[in-house]
């Protein structure tokens, strides 16, 4: 004899929400502060609704977990929100964890008197929902991704500006590590702007670059190349002492490249690329930049 | 003369977005013994070449930071062990400017300039293993 969890458990319906909800709410890790408690009972009645009539006694024996499909989206859907909301993985798992206990609690009060039978029903039970809470994680974890993958395209857009500095002159300060992709980007705003503005100074500032290796050695060449194919002069400003020796010791020869410092010195070099003058005001003939 | 490892870190390496935690984790071992920003830079270049080079001819491999002693001096050891086609030849490998790829070929003799001790040991179909270490005060 089989027992017929699906009937038994949908009489128990009302039962079965107020102790999954009291115990969802009487866990610690609730964060009342994400989830009103009127948008908890709507979720986990809709739950309800769609997994219990589900639960006939030939969809329990098979396993099949295609015919659970409605319940997984659904399940998907509080997932991913959960995880756009900012809920840890402990909150969401347990989200599923205690439907399950008290599910199986009622059906031990429910069936007192064919212990083989509750054993087994128990464990089919068991089975299905333990499926719903690999769906929980794997949504939750796919929706932590999708916050990520936003945030890097974010980073990648602000991390290239290219700045106008001067009438003639653009800035590009590069932050963050120079890999073939952030290179095309670079390169691509670069040339652009060059045509955009007419410029024919370009300065490139590597003092946020943590680590010149040959790779990135070879960004570089490549993107001052570029640069003097468009008729623009290109500076690379911001290298740093220890920058220096090691760029020397690996055997990058960066001579064909005009290199500075700091920021200051390339655009000084600029100015007098462009024949301009930095003069304070009333200082007669004593150019302030330029000498 | 015999080395101490003090502490070991293994890492893997299987995406070019590993380099940069790698990297900063070579950064933190080599700040906690006290090294110079200039030798810092140094042995986080090498790291970065030999990395790359990993990445580029065997699709990734294992890392591993150790913090070494031997006699007095402390230094950090970094192994960069990988399973890809090996190197067929070695000595025209370590030679400047030669590159099966398309890059500037000082991958292997610049990081070996940069760092105090190197070794490679490359077996043709089984994978290479580089080990380099690079001393506190050298």
């Amino acid at each position: 004899m089989s027992i017929d969890s699906a009937r038994l458990l949908q009489k128990k319906k009302k039962q079965i929400l107020e102790s999954w909800i009291n115990s969802q709410l009487a866990e610690d890790a609730l964060r009342e502060d994400m989830i009103s408690n009127d948008e908890l009972r709507a979720n986990s009645e809709e739950l309800l609704d769609t997994l219990l009539p589900l639960l006939t006694p030939k969809n329990v024996a098979e396993g099949d977990v295609s015919v659970f499909d409605p319940v997984t989206e659904l399940l998907s859907g509080i997932a991913i929100t959960r995880a756009k909301q900012g809920f840890t993985p402990r909150e969401t798992a347990f989200y599923v964890f205690s439907l399950k206990e008290v599910v199986l609690n009622i059906l031990q009060n429910e069936v007192t008197d064919d212990p083989q039978g509750l054993y087994e029903e128990s464990f089919r039970l068991n089975k299905i929902i333990d499926g719903f809470a690999v769906t929980i994680f794997e949504t939750f974890i796919k929706g932590r991704e999708e916050v990520i993958l936003r945030q890097t395209d974010e980073i990648a857009e602000i991390s290239t500006p290219v700045i106008r500095i001067w009438d003639g002159i653009l800035a590009l300060p590069i932050i963050g590590t120079l890999d073939s992709a952030r290179t095309q980007v670079v390169m691509e705003n670069l040339l652009e702007e060059i045509v955009a503005t007419g410029s024919s100074i370009a300065i490139l500032d590597i003092s946020g670059v943590p680590a010149v290796d040959s790779l990135v050695a070879q960004h570089l060449i490549k993107t001052v190349s570029a640069t003097r194919l468009m008729g623009a002069e290109c500076i690379i400003s911001g290298i740093r002492p220890e920058i220096a020796q090691t760029v020397v010791h690996l055997g990058i020869d960066l001579s064909s490249i005009i290199t500075k410092s700091t920021l200051a010195s390339a655009l000084k070099h600029a100015f007098q690329i462009l024949k301009l003058e930095v003069k304070k005001p009333g200082a007669k003939e004593r150019p302030f930049i330029n000498k | 003369m015999m080395i101490i490892a003090l502490s070991k870190d293994i890492m893997q390496i299987i995406r070019e977005q590993d380099v940069v935690p790698f990297r900063n984790r070579v950064k933190e071992n080599a700040v906690k013994i006290k090294m110079s920003l200039l030798n810092q830079t140094k042995l986080i270049t090498a790291a970065s070449e030999l990395v790359r080079n990993m990445l580029k001819y065997a699709g990734g491999g294992q890392t591993i930071i150790e913090i070494i002693t031997k006699e007095r001096l402390t230094g950090i050891r970094l192994t960069f062990a990988d399973q890809g086609p090996g190197i067929p030849d070695i000595q025209q490998a370590m030679k400047d400017g030669y590159s099966t790829g398309k890059s500037l070929g000082l991958g292997l003799p610049g990081a070996k300039r940069l760092v105090n001790e190197f070794a490679i040991t490359s077996e043709k179909g089984k994978g290479t293993t580089v080990i380099i270490i690079k001393w506190t005060n050298g």
